[in-house]
């Protein structure tokens, strides 16, 4: 056992490495907790210069075939650049759903034409691709949403509202998903098109979170008129289409980098007072500090099973399921546990050393619990896919949508 | 990225596997849970013939000289099957306290009788009602005699050879020799039989220095928790299977309760926690094969995880179960039984959490 390169990957990496260090600023130790905002309008101008820096160079998508701009390479490579482009001052996180959920649907479904014109500029950042799937009353259960696309001559209207919409204010395309016929049930009234963001009737409002940031949006739709050419697969199997895009999630094996973890909290524990001494010797709060240790131990160490596979060329075990439910809950209550050793100073935003720091996980926390699924509908596809449990009753399976309740 | 074991060392644990799930089934665990036999007899040989209890010994000794990588994957699968045989006391307490604190002399004699099953050896450190600490010993060492009581000591009543700690030393006990009066005790897992030893003036030899008991003894726990570790996650996993089946075929309310999310979530989170256990404990292995200065930090958190991982899946396979679970009848006694003896053997998450957080405050100092 050890966690090295093989040398094909150990080669791989010092090239992204000169290539880095030729073109970006490497981080200094006090930045690696650095994330780039990307609520700042220069910052997308930055990020769309660095897409298209990247994409020139072949790293903007290192899985994909040659043919569409990436280097046919394996995983391994694409979690190796990402690894190492996280030690650099660039900003990210702009192209990930275009780039790892849209485009592989359009590359499943789109017409060679359609590749043609939509790959390449989205690949250099020129086009940037959102995800239109979420409605204020379909979350979880996707495939109860109600945007309706009707037919009309050659083409389609749609009427309705999205949400959750990541980048939507800032995004040119976004595929989407709509109920084609609600005679039918859920599953199977689906279709899915693709559309330009600058369709007339398209409104983009911004949600505020509770954490102050605004990265989602509602999406509203009064008869935006779009071609039939912009459907992707077939009318009324939008669901099938959907699962492409979901199956295509970005590679489960990143955690969220950056913010503060267990060394922060051990030296808030350190130079807090309690009234017994350092907080550090309360066996409480060693307690909780093991806990979270074993657990911020256990993730890097799982990440590190399914990286095993994916550099021996094998598909990765189901083990990576557990990063999600275990990191959100832990983010939120190790945030939560930091506040109280501050003592009523906890509410402070200032003056209190680390304390931004860890009400921005205890906050961020509640959201990641519910982000790119619930904890609950997490542990439903470990019980089903990893345990092999059965669903659960679904009352309005066979249920045409326009009689549900 | 290498972080897994190789095909070789599978192919180990998938015939230990075997060889367990054809004899070893939970009815042998059941006999030896409700008879008077100290261990399954039949199972043990044929894991001695498999070549189990010589796996980590070095080929100078008279063992297979493999690595504790090999000693890992077997350790889960005794773990997984909850066998009633003595892996835990002799193939791993008494082999390793032998090679890690050992003279020659002592390593030729009983190494190679351990490599071939001729001799079980076990551990003896606790006495009674304290957690044993420097403070709470009273067995004394001197002059080739030791004098105290141990309770409880697993296998105390077959094994040929006890490891003992004294209040500052541990020493070796030839138990066939020496004046020693054994007693078996009744403890919550009789598929593991225990026994009490009282020792007068029984005649003993120091391992290792004389004021080196507790060091060693860490150390020993060190390499202990990771080998146990892997047994906890092979019977959690047991446990959290035997869960499952039963969620699948038991019907309530006109359906499988699996389909209960209520079941359905704790199963998963049964896999969450065996799956972090499974993760610290391979880095614990990696550390234990390679003798990384990571050992005491890796080691510490796969205790803890395994511990959490074992106990949570086997009171939780019983919670499934429902009311048929809680009979006399019904196999998940065994996992729950096993999750905590070997939940407290070497020390309970307590005192290896704080264990923890002061490793890891010298790690950080350092």
């Amino acid at each position: 056992m050890d966690f090295n390169d093989t040398p094909e990957e150990a080669a791989f990496r010092r090239e992204v490495r000169a290539w880095l260090d030729a073109n970006a600023t490497r981080k200094s130790d006090d930045q690696k907790s650095f994330r780039a905002r990307n609520d700042d309008p220069n910052l997308l101008k930055k990020a769309k210069e660095w897409q298209a820096k990247k994409a020139a160079a072949g790293y903007a998508r290192i899985t994909w075939p040659k043919e569409y701009g990436g280097r046919g390479g394996s995983p391994i490579l694409q979690v190796i650049y990402q690894q190492e482009e996280s030690n650099y001052l660039v900003p990210l996180g702009f192209f990930d759903i275009g780039l790892g959920m849209c485009i592989p649907t359009m590359m499943a479904y789109a017409s060679p034409e359609q590749l043609k014109r939509y790959v390449k500029p989205a690949l250099y950042g020129e086009e940037v691709w959102c995800q239109l799937f979420s409605e204020p009353a379909a979350g979880s259960d996707v495939a109860g949403i109600r945007t309706r696309a009707e037919r009309d001559g050659d083409g389609w209207v749609i009427n309705g509202q999205k949400v959750w919409t990541s980048g939507a204010h800032y995004c040119d395309y976004g595929i989407i998903i709509t109920r084609t016929d609600p005679s039918v049930p859920k599953h199977q009234g689906l279709t899915m098109f693709f559309l330009s963001m600058k369709t007339p009737g398209i409104e983009v409002r911004p949600i505020k979170q509770i954490s102050g940031g605004a990265n989602f949006n509602e999406v509203f739709f009064t008869d935006v008129r779009i071609p039939d050419s912009h459907r992707l697969g077939k009318v009324g199997e939008g669901w099938k289409a959907a699962l492409t895009t979901l199956m295509n999630e970005r590679l489960a094996v990143g955690l969220p980098s950056g913010g503060l973890d267990v060394d922060e909290l051990m030296e808030l524990a350190r130079d807090t007072e309690l009234e017994d001494g350092p907080a550090i010797r309360n066996q409480q709060v060693r307690s909780r500090i093991a806990d979270w240790y074993v657990q911020q131990q256990g993730l890097k160490l799982t990440r590190f099973r399914t990286l095993t596979a994916l550099s021996k060329g094998q598909t990765p075990g189901p083990e990576s399921s557990i990063i999600k439910i275990v990191a959100a809950p832990k983010m939120q209550d190790m945030g939560a546990f930091a506040m109280e050793l501050m003592g009523p100073a906890g509410i402070m935003k200032e003056d209190v050393p680390h304390a931004a720091g860890f009400q921005a996980q205890w906050v961020g926390g509640a959201g990641f619990r519910i982000a790119g699924g619930t904890d609950e509908i997490l542990r439903n596809i470990v019980a089903e896919r990893v345990l092999g449990l059965p669903q659960d009753v679904r009352v309005d399976k066979d249920v045409p949508f326009n009689k549900m309740k | 990225m290498n972080f897994d074991f190789s095909d070789d060392q599978k192919l180990l644990k998938e015939q230990v596997r075997k060889f367990l799930a054809d004899k070893c089934p939970m009815k042998v665990v059941r006999r030896v849970l409700d008879g008077n036999e100290a261990f399954a007899d039949e199972v043990w040989k044929g894991l001695v013939e498999l070549g189990v209890p010589a796996t980590a010994i070095p080929e100078a000794y008279g063992g297979l000289g493999l690595s504790p990588l090999e000693l890992c994957v077997v350790a889960e699968e005794i773990g997984r099957a909850a066998a009633p045989v003595p892996f835990d006391s002799s193939v791993v307490l008494a082999t390793e306290a032998l090679k890690l604190g050992g003279s020659e002399a002592q390593k030729k004699r009983w190494l190679p009788l351990l490599a071939e099953g001729k001799a079980i050896g076990t551990l003896a450190v606790a006495e009674g009602a304290q957690p044993p600490r420097p403070r709470t010993i009273s067995t004394t060492y001197g002059g080739g005699r030791l004098n105290g009581r141990k309770v409880p000591v697993a296998d105390g009543d077959v094994a040929t050879f006890a490891i003992v700690m004294s209040k500052n030393a541990l020493v070796l006990v030839d138990l066939n020799r020496a004046a020693v009066t054994k007693k078996r005790v009744e403890t919550i897992d009789p598929a593991r039989k225990h026994a009490e030893l009282v020792f007068n003036d029984a005649s003993a030899e120091l391992l290792g220095g004389e004021n080196e008991g507790w060091r060693l003894l860490e150390r020993l726990y060190d390499a202990a928790a990771v080998y146990f570790a892997f047994a906890q996650v092979g019977g959690a996993e047991a446990a959290m299977y035997m869960a499952r089946d039963y969620a699948l075929q038991r019907q309530a309310f006109g359906r499988p309760i699996g389909s209960y999310q209520a079941i359905k979530h704790k199963l998963a989170d049964c896999y969450v926690k065996l799956e972090l256990a499974r993760s610290n404990a391979y880095y614990g292995a990696m550390m234990l094969s390679e003798g990384g200065a990571d050992l005491a930090v890796a080691a510490a958190a796969a205790r803890i995880a395994a511990t959490e991982a074992y106990d949570f899946a086997a009171k939780e396979n019983i919670q499934t179960h429902g009311g048929i679970g809680f009979t006399w009848e019904a196999d998940t006694q065994f996992h729950l039984r096993r999750a905590k003896l070997m939940a407290l053997n070497i020390g309970g998450p307590m005192a290896w959490k704080d264990k923890l957080v002061n490793r890891l405050e010298q790690k950080n100092a350092a």
